[in-house]
């Protein structure tokens, strides 16, 4: 048995060297490793923080990027930013959806319902892309799980793949360039060395201090509100967060206990044979 | 099958049954008297652990496929839905994609214990080869499943694998089309992957039966790799060995859930978050962890026929191991080089995938070349070779005089 774990111990060590070892090619810059509350095997959201996060998202992302996975009602389930239902309401009241065809057969515009995902704000890809200057801004839906702020095989299964940090790192991380990279870069691009495409941005620096003003009356200043807003892009990328780690430590219990009997059991049996 | 059948049914309605249908007899002589060597170890428990995974991934599989869509403008948003909307969902999912990555976990530990201890030497070739059909298969099913989400890695890794089949001489551009169900990859091709990796899990189910079959007719081998020479050397499976399997089940459940619930998307690919799109090719297109050893050796060749060929060739070589071994000997334990170029062979295989994941570059191709080679020399010539040269140490006379030494203490030094 001894030897036995010896061996799975290298062969975990062999496998984990396979496992995820994607690494990045563009030279993008490493995110700044900030911590946040949903960190951790126990790590939860902070309620206040994805609320405020969510004003920064409706007041200055949302003109240009789409959510289109996530639906207002979302914002008042467990685990999210605990909004009640009255607030959902009014909220997404604030939001004007398309519908229809109604029985006159036109399209016609109605307050957003809580049922609705949240509007996006072209009509469609190639709309995006002419009022960006052919950048289409990518949803944020998902963005702090499919962008990682850094690599590594042991780095992430330690530290995660660092997507929140990577949008709050981007939504810092804007430099005035030097000489040198001024001449490489193209028109109408910006500098920012934490983004993963290269290091040329067609989103020009979207927050300012004191931009959005919170009604707990937290902080706002950049830093302050690109932690916010990142801490909501974690949630809407994996909205079951809290209720995965609570099942998992629970089921986790249950098979150690469980493993710990069988273990006995298949002692006792086995113990008229040797 | 082999074993006792001693199955007397009691009640009227087990003697009814017996006479029309003698299933309790199968079950009491195939899985609750079975023999077994009494010295099996804990690498023998990766057999049930790989039947207990295929259960999890087919129930899984089942209800996922009750909320997703296969049309390419559906797929992914379906994947979101059953992320966000279905009750369980994000549990059925996750442990359905992490499943995977274990099920491949057990299955590398059960085949390279199977190369170990000599199991596929006589009598257990036709056990050994039907294994390596079911490990084929199970990727087969692993590359489709991974299309489905329809993100990016999904998309040009059907791409890639796809392509493959271009380089067969005169028919390949035919053949590719023919799997593609059209000119590039796109909904029919998701589409048939679907279909596909809804049915081949059944065809899985049906080798399983046959592996499990062709095992219970010379029996389990065993540590030793000395043949049973009666009932001293064995116990029943049940319940020794429903009992041990059982432990080891849940310990490896303790990994799964893990992973599955602590680790969700580390053994995926981050850029699968993003839906599909053709016309952008993501930086570095690597397949999932458990086909990387392979990969290395696809582009280890210059040669895109002749890579192909190669990493077909490195799985389908195993067909032939039963007769590459040369040694009567089964079990390496009493194997003292052999025991030395497995371990070997075994860091290679591990080298290689660690090449797989990188770019096929410098240093990285150069020693995807030298492993790719030693690798198919660890078979070509090494194994014949060893079993003609190589004196193995004496083996123990039976499996209870191997049992009772090891349970011995130690005489004291004079």
């Amino acid at each position: 048995m001894k030897k036995m774990l010896k061996t799975l111990a290298i062969a975990t060590a062999g496998f984990l060297l396979l496992a995820g070892a994607a690494s990045a090619a563009t030279g993008q810059k490493d995110a700044k490793a900030i911590s946040y509350s949903f960190e951790g095997p126990f790590g939860t959201f902070d309620k206040g923080q994805l609320q405020r996060g969510y004003k920064v998202y409706k007041e200055v992302c949302s003109s240009c990027h789409s959510m289109r996975l996530v639906s207002f009602r979302n914002l008042s389930e467990h685990g999210g930013p605990g909004f009640s239902a009255e607030q959902v309401k009014a909220l997404a009241a604030t939001f004007t959806v398309k519908d229809g065809p109604g029985s006159d057969g036109e399209m016609f515009d109605r307050p957003g319902l809580p049922s609705d995902r949240f509007p996006s704000p072209f009509a469609n890809e190639q709309a995006a892309g002419a009022a960006n200057g052919g950048a289409v801004p990518p949803d944020l839906s998902l963005i702090t799980k499919f962008r990682p702020g850094w690599y590594g095989t042991f780095n992430q299964l330690l530290n995660g793949i660092g997507g929140p940090q990577y949008v709050y790192s981007v939504l810092t991380g804007y430099e005035e360039p030097t000489a040198e990279i001024k001449a490489e870069m193209p028109e109408g691009k910006h500098y920012n060395p934490y983004f993963a495409n290269g290091h040329f941005i067609s989103m020009a620096a979207p927050l300012v201090d004191g931009q959005v003003t919170f009604d707990d009356g937290a902080p706002n200043t950049v830093d302050a509100m690109a932690r916010d807003v990142s801490a909501f892009l974690a949630w809407t990328a994996e909205p079951k967060m809290e209720e995965r780690k609570s099942l998992g430590f629970m089921v986790l219990i249950y098979l150690a206990v469980l493993a710990g009997l069988l273990y006995f059991v298949k002692k006792k049996i086995w113990a008229d044979q040797h | 099958m082999s074993g006792p059948s001693n199955y007397q049914p009691k009640s009227a309605f087990g003697k009814w049954m017996h006479e029309r249908l003698p299933v309790m007899e199968l079950v009491q002589g195939q899985a609750l008297d079975f023999p077994t060597p009494k010295n099996l170890n804990y690498w023998w428990t990766f057999g049930a652990i790989l039947a207990v995974m295929l259960v999890a991934q087919l129930i899984t599989g089942i209800v996922l496929a009750m909320h997703y869509t296969p049309h390419v403008s559906m797929a992914f948003d379906s994947v979101e839905h059953i992320m966000r909307d279905v009750n369980s969902g994000w549990l059925l999912r996750y442990l359905h994609a992490n499943g995977a990555s274990m099920f491949f976990i057990a299955v590398y530990i059960h085949i390279f214990r199977g190369m170990y201890y000599g199991s596929y030497k006589a009598p257990r070739e036709v056990l050994w080869m039907i294994g390596v059909l079911i490990y084929l298969v199970m990727m087969a099913t692993a590359f489709m499943g991974y299309v489905l989400p329809w993100g990016q890695m999904s998309f040009w890794g059907a791409k890639v694998i796809t392509n493959l089949f271009s380089a067969i001489p005169f028919v390949g551009e035919s053949v590719t089309t023919w799997l593609w169900g059209g000119y590039s990859v796109d909904n029919p091709t998701l589409n048939r992957f679907f279909s596909l990796h809804y049915l081949l899990p059944f065809v899985l189910a049906g080798l399983v039966g046959l592996h499990i079959w062709a095992l219970h007719v010379p029996g389990n081998g065993n540590p030793t790799g000395v043949n049973v020479k009666g009932s001293q050397d064995t116990v029943s499976f049940h319940p020794y060995y429903t009992m041990k399997d059982a432990f080891a089940i849940v310990v490896f459940m303790i990994l799964f859930s893990a992973f599955t619930f602590f680790a969700p998307n580390y053994l995926g690919h981050a850029i699968n978050y993003l839906p599909a799109n053709p016309l952008a090719t993501p930086a570095h297109i690597v397949p999932e962890w458990f086909y990387l050893p392979f990969y290395a050796i696809l582009r280890a060749i210059p040669d895109k026929l002749g890579g192909v060929i190669a990493m077909f060739g490195s799985i389908l070589i195993l067909f032939f191991l039963p007769w590459l071994d040369t040694s009567r000997v089964r079990s390496g334990t009493y194997r003292p080089i052999f025991k030395q170029f497995f371990w070997v062979f075994a860091i290679v295989c591990v080298a290689l995938g660690y090449l797989g994941s990188k770019p096929a570059e410098g240093a990285y191709v150069f020693w995807s070349r030298i492993l790719t080679a030693y690798y198919f020399i660890h078979f070509i010539v090494i194994l014949p070779l060893l079993g003609l040269l190589e004196s193995p140490k004496p083996l123990p006379s039976s499996i209870s005089d191997a049992v009772l030494a090891k349970k011995k203490p130690l005489a004291p030094a004079e």
